[in-house]
């Protein structure tokens, strides 16, 4: 019996592994046409489903490209308009053109929007937690950790909405430029894992062994003496667990993001720019790319997958070091 | 003299019906080590924990009677249940210091931990915190042992160690009094006996009350021995009248060992 159950838990462990490498893997052999094309440039590289000459058939592709799109960072409006035009060029005339594709505008577009959202979030998810654990009674610290719960059960499409009806022009009104923007997307994506962030972080500072408390206060220290001196060195490590967590959740969140980011492949120069996230591109763009394009969506879903799985990995090999 | 003196004292947790400590007097006297028995849940940390009111970082406890402070300064007994703003609670807990049940290491290093209680106090000269540092870390057996190691986590230190740096930190803001709860109950016998040699060293400078299960330790090191159960004050006396001569019948079962 117990050696059933061994190898059932073992194997159910080891699928874990076989999934996530699986879509390593799938992800790595779509991307594949993308990478041999365009190889690690792509990370640097602002154009998106831009037509380029062949200038000589000779040369190597990538220096090619490299050359045009260093003269060309500022991207012309009109690329947005012929997204459908994927490696065509019967518009052209004897001239041969091929199709680049660079990941760097959605790949800037991910990073800010979750680094606004974190500047955002942090300051006053930190701001409840304390309130919760240390200052509120325990009846309305309840109730408040209670619709903080909820909140952070809201489905995230319902946050899209509401930002784009409601938060969007009142971000616009404050700090001007467009309503759907890098901004807007960063602070609803920080009212988005705010709950969570507050709710871990609460959760960490409850862990503060009440003696350890009283021994400071027993020397006379005050309330925020304890809480900066004592709860926060203590609940440390799940603070920063639940900041890292939260930048995870963050960095894939999609349906909200496609609403308020503007959804466009630009730099953008403002945070009041709208731009584009990784999530998003792919959502928006799956539906009609093919060839190398669609490659390249895979090719900026493996570097997303790359880089919030190294967050959670991060955050995991953290903790384990701090518990050991 | 008397540092301290409880009178009438009555203490009711919130929504409790009935009174954990009802109707206590008894002196803590000045330079001495008053221990408190009695079986578990008598009310020994209830008493322990109103002398420097650390109820109240909880709300609703209720208080009746009187518990007097002597002040150095004006000569006068204070009742310090008439404590309200935090900055006469921070002052009576600068007075009255505690050792709790298990070693409290705060998570920084052993330095920090001795400075911790003069930092707070507002102590910033660099000169004057190592010296009070080092003199507490002395005074409580401790500073052969971790004089080479002061920058170092206290969490690496091992259970008696800790609990005597805690002993240190609360002797660093030199306070009038200090309250042990169970101290040693965490420690091997080697680590206990380590810390009643210092509570006794300590008590030249220092007020002690100590509640303690261990009736051999409160025989060993205390003047002054008082015996509660289920609430009341049962016999207050020189420790040695206590063990040898009981005046109460309850008292004699108990530290005759027939219940407890
Ligand atoms: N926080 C609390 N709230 C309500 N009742 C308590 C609390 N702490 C202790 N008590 C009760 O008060 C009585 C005395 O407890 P305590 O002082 O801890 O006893 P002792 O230290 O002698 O073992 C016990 O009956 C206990 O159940
Ligand atoms: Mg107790």
């Amino acid at each position: 019996m117990e050696k059933i159950f061994q190898k059932l838990s073992f194997s159910s462990a080891t699928l874990v592994f076989i999934i996530l490498l699986g879509i390593f893997i799938t992800l790595f052999n779509a991307a594949r046409p993308a990478i041999n094309e365009f190889g690690l440039h792509f990370i640097v590289d602002p154009v998106w489903n831009k037509e380029v000459p062949l200038t000589t058939p000779t040369a190597k592709t990538s220096t090619v490209q490299a050359s045009t799109t260093d003269d060309n960072i500022a991207v012309n409006p009109d690329d947005f308009s012929e997204d459908d035009g994927m490696g065509m060029d019967e518009d052209e005339d004897s001239v041969p053109t091929k199709t680049v594709y660079g990941g760097l505008v959605p790949l800037v577009g991910t990073i800010f929007s979750t680094l606004i959202a974190l500047a955002f979030a942090m300051p006053i998810a930190m701001g409840i937690a304390i309130f919760l654990a240390e200052i509120a009674p325990k009846n309305i610290s309840s109730l408040v950790g209670g619709a903080i719960e909820l909140l952070a059960a809201i489905p995230s499409i319902i946050f899209g909405m509401w930002g784009l009806y409601y938060f969007a022009p009142i971000v616009a009104d404050l700090f001007g430029g467009f309503q759907v923007s890098l901004l807007t997307a960063g602070l609803v994506l920080g009212v988005m894992i705010l709950p969570f962030m507050a709710a871990i972080t609460r959760d960490s500072m409850n862990t503060t062994p009440d003696i350890l408390k009283e021994s400071a206060y027993a020397l006379g220290a005050t309330k925020f003496e304890v809480i900066k001196d004592i709860i926060f060195p203590f609940s440390k490590t799940g603070i920063i667990g639940s900041i890292i967590l939260s930048l995870g959740r963050a960095l894939g969140e999609t349906m909200a993001v496609a609403f308020l980011i503007g959804s466009i492949f630009e730099l953008p120069h403002k945070v009041t720019d709208p731009t584009i996230t990784i999530p998003v591109a792919l959502a928006n763009n799956f539906g009609e790319a093919s060839g190398v394009g669609m490659s390249s969506l895979f090719y900026l879903a493996l570097i997303l997958f790359v880089m919030s799985f190294g967050v959670i990995s991060f955050a995991k090999f953290y903790f384990l070091r701090k518990v050991n | 003299m008397t540092l301290m003196s409880i009178k009438k004292f009555s203490f009711t947790y919130p929504g409790a019906d009935e009174p954990s400590l009802k109707n206590i007097t008894l002196p803590i006297e000045k330079n001495k080590i008053t221990a408190l028995i009695g079986p578990s849940g008598c009310g020994k940390s209830t008493l322990l924990r109103s002398m420097n009111r650390i109820h109240d970082l909880y709300p609703g406890n209720k208080y009746d009677g009187k518990i007097e402070l002597f002040n150095e300064t004006s000569k006068k007994y204070e009742n310090i249940l008439d404590i309200k703003k935090e900055n006469e609670f921070i002052e009576l807990r600068q007075k009255v210091g505690m050792i709790f049940q298990k070693p409290t290491p705060f998570p920084m290093s052993i330095f920090d931990n001795v400075a911790y209680g003069l930092k707070i106090a507002g102590i910033k000269n660099k000169s004057e915190l190592q010296d009070r540092v080092e003199n507490a870390l002395k005074g409580s057996a401790l500073w052969k042992e971790v004089h080479d190691r002061l920058g170092k986590s206290a969490m690496g230190l091992s259970g008696g160690q800790q609990q005597r740096l805690c002993i240190a930190r609360a002797v660093a803001v030199k306070p009038e009094l200090l309250l042990f709860d169970e101290p040693t109950s965490a420690l091997d016998p080697i680590s206990t006996g380590a810390i009643e040699e210092l509570l006794v060293e300590l008590k030249k400078d220092i007020t002690i009350a100590i509640v303690t299960h261990n009736m051999q330790q409160a025989s060993r090191i205390s003047d002054y021995t008082a015996f509660m159960y289920l609430g009341d004050l049962v016999e207050y006396d020189k420790t040695e009248n206590i063990f040898l001569n009981p005046k109460e019948k309850q008292t004699e079962d108990y530290i005759t060992g027939r219940f407890g």
